[in-house]
């Protein structure tokens, strides 16, 4: 098995993403991509910034999209949310996806919304039996309207909460059963999360449904410490991916096989060549696993 | 108890000590575990506003703009996932700011930052070819039939202050000789094929333009401009407004 070498606009228009190494697609380096074609498997793009009429953003994306394969990633959803979805956010996507026909919609177990206010953060809910019944509502809704099959990301979270009666695995294990979507491997929320709530990277990681994985993130992490001065990582997707979450990567990949892996930075955005090279060393990690399976 | 409504109101009253039933696997306050969600909050909103207003902050340095951003946020968090929109009457707190009294045109460039947002985001609507509603125009019998659709990013701004020379001035690391800010300017915001355009025009194309965006006919459009300026110059107001491509469509009424 080798990695896909289509040419471009081809390779666009796949039905599924590549199993090949992403990026995340910055204002910054439009330009050069537009420019340069480089060889990176597909770009992923936060869908809220296109939800606009018009202008520049729809211009570039649509160029992007004739050339790579496109990965559509909602942060506004708030799937986790107490209410009901906003009705009019799901018809936005589903204008989107219409338009731009990306290789996959994925979003997240957490919420953002409450009541008229968004609080534009990836907010932890407590996992009861409760939350569960609401999730799997709502993705079967998300399904249901945008005619397809979304991706489910494991969050990275702070703290948790005494109402818990569930494990977040166990909780998305069972909503991916019932729902029949798929998941979102954020590896470094797996290790954020586990380092911030003292458990096992890898048993957390074996306790997930890794048959239902279609797609991997990876992404940096800041440090801090909380009251006790004990180690309290914040994902904040500003860093260069920590070798830490490179080893968890390859322990996901021995397990998962080779999976459409996205390399996303938000913060302090580097040059285009910077974030390549981490790319390309998720590509032969690919590779790698490709080779020996 | 209804947990995320506890968590929502804590998280954007930082006085407010963190919501109950939280805690730590490894036995530390959850506060300050929960201030990494205030913090997130907080800051991705305000980086939001900075991102929108660069030369409001600019005219006043980075700690006020933040210190002012973070009660507005505060006071009117977002209602729309839709982040772009965020900030929309950032303006109209900043002119009831009593700290921000001291920079007198500061709403005004927010105002004039906020209409560049707008028209960087509108609809895609065709332009009409230049040269050719230049013809189309010279060829009417009279202006009385004649309707003009402007692109959806056309809008106009009218200040007491000189908007349009102090949001110039920051747009170049070259120093500025003289710039006058008490007196008035308008300025035309337009996108012209991907580029935001900032133009200053005397008010009677102001009146002009905004009687076009009213659906006025060219005539009384004509008629309102020159009653709010006796100067009014209609060659050079649609001339600005056709070559920088702001046209979409000529209607002929039979």
């Amino acid at each position: 098995m080798t990695l896909s070498s289509l040419p471009n606009v081809a390779q666009a228009q796949a039905p599924g993403l590549p199993r090949r190494a992403g990026l995340g697609l910055k204002s910054e380096h439009l330009a050069e991509v537009l420019a340069t074609l480089p060889d990176i498997g597909f770009f992923e793009v936060h869908a809220e910034n296109y939800m606009v009429a018009g202008g520049p953003f729809h211009h570039y994306l649509g160029l992007i999209r004739e050339q790579y394969p496109l990965s559509l990633h909602g942060v506004g959803l708030s799937i986790g949310g107490e209410g009901p979805l906003n009705q009019d956010h799901l018809a936005r996507l589903a204008v989107l996806i219409e338009r731009y026909q990306p290789q996959s919609f994925s979003e997240h177990l957490a919420w953002s919304s409450h009541g008229p206010v968004f609080l534009n953060d990836l907010l932890p809910l407590a996992y009861d039996d409760a939350a569960l019944k609401r999730v799997c509502e709502h993705i079967d809704q998300v399904q249901t309207t945008l005619k397809r099959r979304m991706l489910l990301e494991n969050p990275s979270t702070y703290l948790q909460f005494q109402r818990s009666t569930l494990d977040e695995t166990d909780f998305i294990s069972e909503v991916i059963r019932r729902t029949g979507c798929g998941l979102l491997l954020d590896v470094n929320n797996v290790y954020v999360s586990c380092i911030n709530h003292q458990q096992d990277p890898l048993a957390y990681l074996d306790a997930l449904p890794l048959h239902a994985v279609g797609e991997i993130h990876l992404a940096g992490f800041a440090e801090d410490s909380d009251s006790l001065g004990d180690r309290l990582l914040i994902d904040d997707h500003g860093a260069p991916i920590d070798n830490a979450v490179w080893h968890l990567y390859q322990q996901a990949l021995q397990r998962v096989g080779p999976v459409a892996t996205l390399i996303e930075r938000d913060n302090d955005v580097p040059a285009l060549h910077v974030l390549q090279a981490e790319v390309q060393q998720a590509d032969q990690h690919l590779l790698a696993v490709a080779v020996h399976s | 108890m209804n947990l995320q409504e506890d968590f929502a109101k804590a998280l954007l009253a930082p006085d407010q000590p963190c919501p109950d039933g939280l805690f730590s696997n490894n036995g530390a306050d959850p506060a300050s575990r929960f201030a990494v969600y205030r913090n997130n909050v907080h800051s991705s909103l305000i980086n939001a506003l900075l991102d929108s207003y660069p030369v409001t902050r600019q005219l006043v340095g980075d700690g006020f703009f933040r210190a002012m951003a973070g009660l507005y946020v505060q006071a009117y968090p977002p209602t729309s996932p839709l982040l772009n929109e965020y900030g929309s009457d950032l303006a109209d707190f900043i002119q009831g700011f009593a700290p921000a009294a001291t920079v007198p045109y500061l709403a005004d460039i927010a105002r004039l930052e906020r209409l560049r947002v707008n028209a960087y985001h509108a609809a895609d609507t065709p332009v009409a070819d230049p040269q050719a509603v230049i013809n189309q125009l010279q060829q009417l019998p009279s202006l009385g039939s004649v309707s003009l659709q402007l692109h959806p990013s056309v809008a106009t701004l009218q200040s007491n202050y000189a908007v349009v020379a102090l949001w110039a001035a920051h747009q170049t690391t070259d120093s500025v000789a003289s710039l006058d800010p008490w007196h008035g300017q308008s300025a035309l915001v337009l996108r012209n094929g991907l580029e935001v355009e900032v133009f200053c025009i005397d008010a009677g194309c102001v009146t002009f333009i905004n009687s076009l965006n009213n659906a006025w006919p060219l005539e009384m459009a004509v008629a309102y401009a020159l009653d709010a300026s006796s100067e009014f110059d209609l060659h050079q107001c649609l001339g600005l407004l056709i070559s920088h491509r702001a046209i979409t469509h000529i209607k002929v009424q039979p």
